[in-house]
């Protein structure tokens, strides 16, 4: 028989009919179910195994606090393990597998494990796999991963898109029981901006599931008049299906909204998910309460569940349990369940109550001052032996036992501020209190006030208080009429009788028993409970078992629970999909990209590109026959030295800076003078660190007196400007300086080869006179190329030939290429990348990031005498240290093999030609390295002691981690030109 | 003598429009930008000159001044971005330092950006996909800086739509962001 669960009643949709799978067999639903209502309506209880001893386990709650009832669901790339039954939304064609079983779930091998439980207590393998050291990684850990554990993943890239978002509100409130409703609808009415969040997929909270009247009607009911209402208010926003999962600084809360969870896939181009960042103005935390459970031995059978659970199957699902259904309890909530199965034809076999004045129900037989004493039933609850309060042992049929140990407020938003929460003995349990989130105020059972008629007036007492603190004077509305039963819990944790086993957190399969061997090992403080014994970790993060665990070690160390304290609850609320954290920041979206003027020119040149930072950079662009990367930078290098070549330099962050104290602002900036640059000429700079580290450089061209623009490398462009504005605000105010970026607005590209003036002399216009006198070496200008165009032009070289770089408006980068590459085909220009950018410098020696490595100095760079001492620079003082300037310090210097046909590996280090190899021999290291189709051999740049005193010496250079050792011979870092007269032809 | 002819900052020759329900996006590339920052203690003679020269009232902080041609939107202390058509304004930066003197410091601007005009019903919630401003409680001239798919972009309000102005580089990334955001809520 189909769904022989279903009682009358109930928020589902009678009329739908929902196909879905478990295990491989069809069952039915209707919409309004969770995938775990649906089973219970089926008659299945056992829904999936534990993690360490396999043991069957049933589906204990109808929450997001759910430990047991953990299912993959969906197949290949959706695949998603650990989902919890009872908050997905049943859908037509959903498939749901159970987990960590093999090869069923009624005959799982690894069930063996219970019968070896004694051995597999808490911190066994901590203990025993201790030797051989090696096996642990290689053997125990994979074996131990194997069989014990959740859900397992497919390995697929998740097909699914996720969102990111950001939202404000004047009034977060978290959750839409009575409180939320009534604090959202008190501030919507004021005009306020709302946000009410609800984790569920219909508003009310515990309203859907009590059977109490509010107003003189049902309480979902009354929830759906004011949902309408709320609605109806243009400045509230309602958002189901969404969790509120962390508070962080300043108001701002993280929510995760499953937009498309329900579905079998999100419909086209719609997220799966999105992450939220709330900024509140302020919020109310109305996240109602979890019922936490009372243990005793077997407790953990399918069919033991939480008595609220089973009256929300029963009373909003439609569902019960089972047919025959039993109570235990400290407190009437347990007789509330009872009630309401027995007011839809449930047979209730008895209310076991630990309380010796336990009320009597009619019609149903109250075990006053009794309790459970041990279970029976292998897949599924079958009978409970009590204990009466006369000593007598009775067995009670069930295959359902109701269970209800008190409530626990969900305090754990509270508490991502490192609040602590604060005992309450009214009801035994932990209440908001400490320093919480700034702006956060807490309403109904989430601060402890577990009936209706105080939860509805805590929530809008709380969100007059919050308007009132924003200056929104609001009313409270007039309270509906509802249930305002007294506390009548008497504390009661666990059941001290029976040999076997209790489980406290039924999701990490840790008892009674493991608590108080983690107690005799004197790990006692909560945290070391925890981390012993895995308390209150994984999906579920305790919800319904930390209590029970403090309060058997509070009992076993004679403190109060208060006492023991709590461990801190941290963000998330409940596990967060690592698809909704990373967005749509994925693949090649990571991070943006920045592309080059050039860049649709050398995608059809079929350019090899290389990401430096966020940019796009051709690195070569080879050409038919050329097989091998090196074959087309050896000739992007060759034909440049030989004619011309021109590639994309825009990426160098250009800055613009003007003002009357511009010129003293750059000599205060770079480490050389800048003050008398004359107007029209360009300056190469270097810049410290405030230590006397060098960490950038680059040229500065004057183009008025008030008028610079600074160039830095792609690397440091950002670096170079917040430092640059750090010091036109923070050091110097009173200058009169102005910064602002200009990298994009110009396109810029290197001209550089003995052809390169005759090449740009074709595009320059003529009334820019290139020669060698009117624009000399370091000239720049403002110019126009083309028949008008507005262009800049620098002379300045990177690669040691004759070389200027041409800037024109970014928009006309693309056609400036193509005209640079159709001026240059008498020349038979080339365009090089950036490998050829390299070698050309390094054949120079000319310092990259390589060398300027965050630990050399200008000295080291063969620069000290740049560092002017007749003015003030940032790092001129410290770069004096006296360790920075030992007479053997690092100097840069250049190598070539001894043997040319051998490579000088880059990071290798320098030792002496003969002598031990040891880091107290080390004399330096090679910072570049590149193979000189110039000199037709390897050659490097490297940092050795004393370099400058050592041109000629033959040293080893050794890079021992693959065993390499090349002769080199310390020569002149400037192989190419070194008088520099190419670059001034 | 070769001649130069401009693209758009996504790489084509006309400037993109794509339309959803509810919603338009259309990059904008016929605008000049220039901007200007005053020289200590000059702010309010670049007000004088700017009135002048652009018969408009340098906004205050997070605010902008819209005209039928020539708009100007406050992008720092004592520092604004002069919004004008380029057609006929090339050398926009070049007659307003003219107009400007040793009072202001002027910076071409035009080809640091990319710009998308967002319209329509669906325009605050595509937007609240992307960036943590409060767009949908932004007044009418307000503009604010804001990151996009990381990129600090300008977020300008405008009579029917928000202005976005994101690096010219990372057009094509700020573009594919936007039409991501526009298809999740579209």
């Amino acid at each position: 028989m189909t769904q022989k669960n279903r009682v009358n009643g109930g928020l589902i949709d009678r009329s739908s009919r929902v196909n879905f799978q478990f295990d491989g067999k069809t069952y039915q639903g209707h919409n309004g179910d969770t995938l775990a209502s649906a089973l219970l309506a089926n008659d299945v209880r056992l829904m999936g195994r534990s993690f360490k001893y396999h043991r069957p386990r049933g589906v204990m709650t109808a929450g997001s606090e759910e430990p047991n009832a953990l299912m993959k669901l969906r197949t290949g790339a959706r695949q998603e393990p650990n989902s919890r039954a009872t908050v997905t939304e049943l859908f037509d064609g959903l498939e749901a597998r159970s987990q960590n079983r093999f090869p069923s779930l009624k005959f799982d091998f690894m069930g063996i494990n219970d019968r070896f439980s004694n051995f597999l207590t808490a911190g066994f393998y901590y203990k025993t796999f201790m030797w051989p050291r090696a096996f642990w990684e290689k053997l125990y850990e994979p074996v131990i991963r194997k069989a014990a554990g959740l859900g397992s993943i497919s390995f697929e890239d998740d097909p699914d898109s996720y969102d990111k978002g950001f939202l404000h509100c004047d009034l977060l409130v978290i959750g839409s029981g009575p409180a939320g409703l009534m604090a959202a609808l008190t501030a919507g009415r004021a005009g306020a901006r709302v946000i009410l969040a609800e984790e569920d997929f219909i508003t009310g909270g515990r309203l859907n599931t009590e059977t109490y009247a509010v107003a003189g009607m049902s309480g979902s009911d009354w929830a759906r008049s004011v949902m309408a209402e709320l609605e109806s208010l243009e400045s509230v926003r309602i958002l189901t299906r969404t969790t509120v999962v962390g508070a962080f600084d300043h108001g701002i809360y993280g929510a995760v909204e499953r937009v498309s969870d329900h579905m079998l896939a999100p419909e086209s181009g719609k997220p799966r998910q999105i992450l939220w960042r709330i900024y509140s103005k302020r919020a109310v935390l109305a996240a109602g309460a979890t019922e936490r459970p009372i243990a005793f031995e077997n407790n953990d059978r399918p069919g033991v569940m939480m008595a609220g659970a089973v009256r929300a199957y029963v009373n909003r699902w439609a569902v019960t349990p089972h047919q025959q259904v039993a109570v235990f309890t400290n407190n009437d909530d347990g007789h509330r369940t009872a009630a309401d199965l027995i007011a839809e034809g449930v047979d209730v076999t008895g209310v076991i109550d630990v309380r010796p004045d336990a009320p009597s129900l009619a019609g149903i037989e109250v075990f006053a001052g009794a309790r459970v004493v041990n279970s029976k039933g292998l897949l599924g609850l079958k009978s409970v032996q009590i204990r009466l309060a006369n000593g007598e042992i009775r067995d009670l049929t069930c295959g359902a036992l109701g269970v209800s140990g008190g409530w626990n407020p969900n305090v754990h938003l509270t508490c991502h501020q490192r609040g602590r929460p604060v005992w309450n003995d009214a009801i035994a349990a932990f209440v908001p209190g400490g320093e919480m989130p700034a702006g956060l105020t807490v309403a109904g059972a989430a601060n402890g006030h577990l009936s209706t008629a105080q939860a509805l007036q805590t929530g809008a007492e709380a969100a007059v208080s919050a308007l009132t603190g924003l200056g929104v004077s609001a009313a409270a509305p007039d309270l509906p009429e509802a249930e305002d039963a007294p506390n009548s819990l008497t504390p009661f944790w666990y059941v001290k009788e029976g040999k076997g086993r209790a489980w406290i957190d039924p999701q990490n399969d840790v008892t009674v028993k493991d608590i108080k061997l983690a107690h005799q090992e004197n790990f006692r403080s909560v945290e070391h409970l925890k981390r012993y014994t895995t308390l209150g970790m994984a999906t579920d993060q305790g919800k319904t078992s930390n209590m029970g665990g403090l309060a058997v070690m509070a009992e076993l160390t004679g403190k109060s629970i208060p006492e023991t304290g709590t461990t801190i609850f941290r963000p998330p609320y409940t596990p967060v999909a690592m698809g909704a954290l990373a967005g749509r920041s994925i693949g090649k979206n990571f991070h943006p990209t920045r592309e080059t003027p050039s860049h649709k020119w050398a995608v059809e040149q079929g350019a090899e590109f290389v990401e430096v930072g966020n940019w796009l950079r051709a690195q070569w662009f080879p050409q038919p026959g050329e097989t091998h990367w090196r074959q087309s930078v050896d000739r992007e290098v060759l034909q440049t030295r030989k004619s011309v070549g021109i590639c994309d330099v825009t990426t160098l962050g250009k800055i613009d800076v003007q003002g009357a104290d511009a010129a003293e602002f750059l000599n205060k900036i770079y480490a050389n003078g800048f003050a008398k640059l004359p107007v029209g000429k360009v300056r190469y700079g270097l810049m410290l660190r405030e230590d006397g580290i060098a960490y950038d450089d680059g040229t500065a061209a004057r183009l008025a007196e008030d008028h610079f623009v600074v160039t830095t490398t792609t690397a440091n462009a950002v670096l170079v400007y917040r430092n640059m504005e750090f010091a036109r605000q923070c050091l110097w105010p009173d200058l009169d300086v102005q910064l602002i970026s200009t990298t994009e607005a110009w396109a810029q590209y290197a001209v550089a080869g003995p052809k390169s003036r005759k090449l740009l002399q074709k595009l320059v216009d003529p009334e820019f006179d290139l020669s060698n006198d009117a624009f000399p070496f370091m000239a720049c200008g403002e110019i126009t190329v083309c028949g008008g165009v507005r262009a800049r032009l620098f002379r300045i070289s990177f690669s040691g030939e004759l070389a200027y770089e041409v800037a024109v408006p970014t928009r006309y980068g693309d056609a400036m290429i193509r005209a640079l590459m159709e001026a240059g085909e008498e020349f038979d220009a080339v365009p090089y990348g950036t490998e050829a950018l390299g070698v050309m410098r390094i054949e120079k020696g000319h310092a990259a990031g390589n060398e300027l490595n965050g630990t050399t100095t200008a000295l080291n760079l063969g620069l000290g005498r740049m560092v002017s001492k007749k003015k003030d620079c940032i790092g001129n003082v410290l770069s004096e240290r006296e360790g920075l300037n030992a007479t053997d310090a690092l100097r840069l210097v250049g190598l070539r093999p001894v043997d040319s046909k051998e490579v000088i590996p880059a990071g290798a280090h320098l030792m002496n030609a003969d002598g031990s190899v040891s880091a107290k021999t080390d004399l330096g290291y090679v910072t570049s390295a590149a193979y000189s189709p110039i000199l037709g051999c390897s050659i490097a740049l490297a940092f050795l002691k004393g370099g400058g005193d050592r041109m000629g010496d033959v040293l080893r250079v050794i890079n021992p981690l693959e065993g390499q050792e090349v002769r080199a011979e310390v020569v002149s870092a400037h192989f190419v030109d070194p008088e520099g007269e190419r670059l001034r032809a | 003598m070769l001649k130069l002819k401009s693209i758009t900052p996504l790489g084509a020759d006309e400037a993109r429009v794509d339309r959803f329900t509810g919603l338009t996006i259309t990059e904008v590339t016929e605008r000049a930008l220039v901007s200007l920052t005053a020289r200590n203690d000059q702010a309010d003679a670049i007000r004088d000159k700017a009135r002048g020269l652009l018969g408009i009232d340098l906004p205050d902080i997070g605010d902008s001044a819209m005209g039928n041609i020539r708009s100007v939107f406050w992008i720092g202390p004592e520092s604004w971005m002069i919004d004008m058509p380029y057609s006929g304004n090339e050398y926009l930066a070049r007659q307003v330092k003219q107009a400007m003197g040793d009072s202001a410091s002027v910076v071409e601007q035009t080809d640091g950006w990319c710009r998308f005009d967002l319209e329509g019903a669906t325009m605050n919630s595509v937007l609240e996909r992307l960036c943590n401003a409060d767009s949908a409680n932004l007044a009418e001239r307000a503009v604010t800086r804001t990151q996009i798919h990381h990129l600090g972009c300008f977020l300008w309000r405008q009579k029917d739509g928000f202005a976005v102005f994101g690096p010219r580089s990372s057009a094509a990334s700020l573009h594919h962001a936007l039409l991501q955001a526009a298809q999740s809520v579209c």
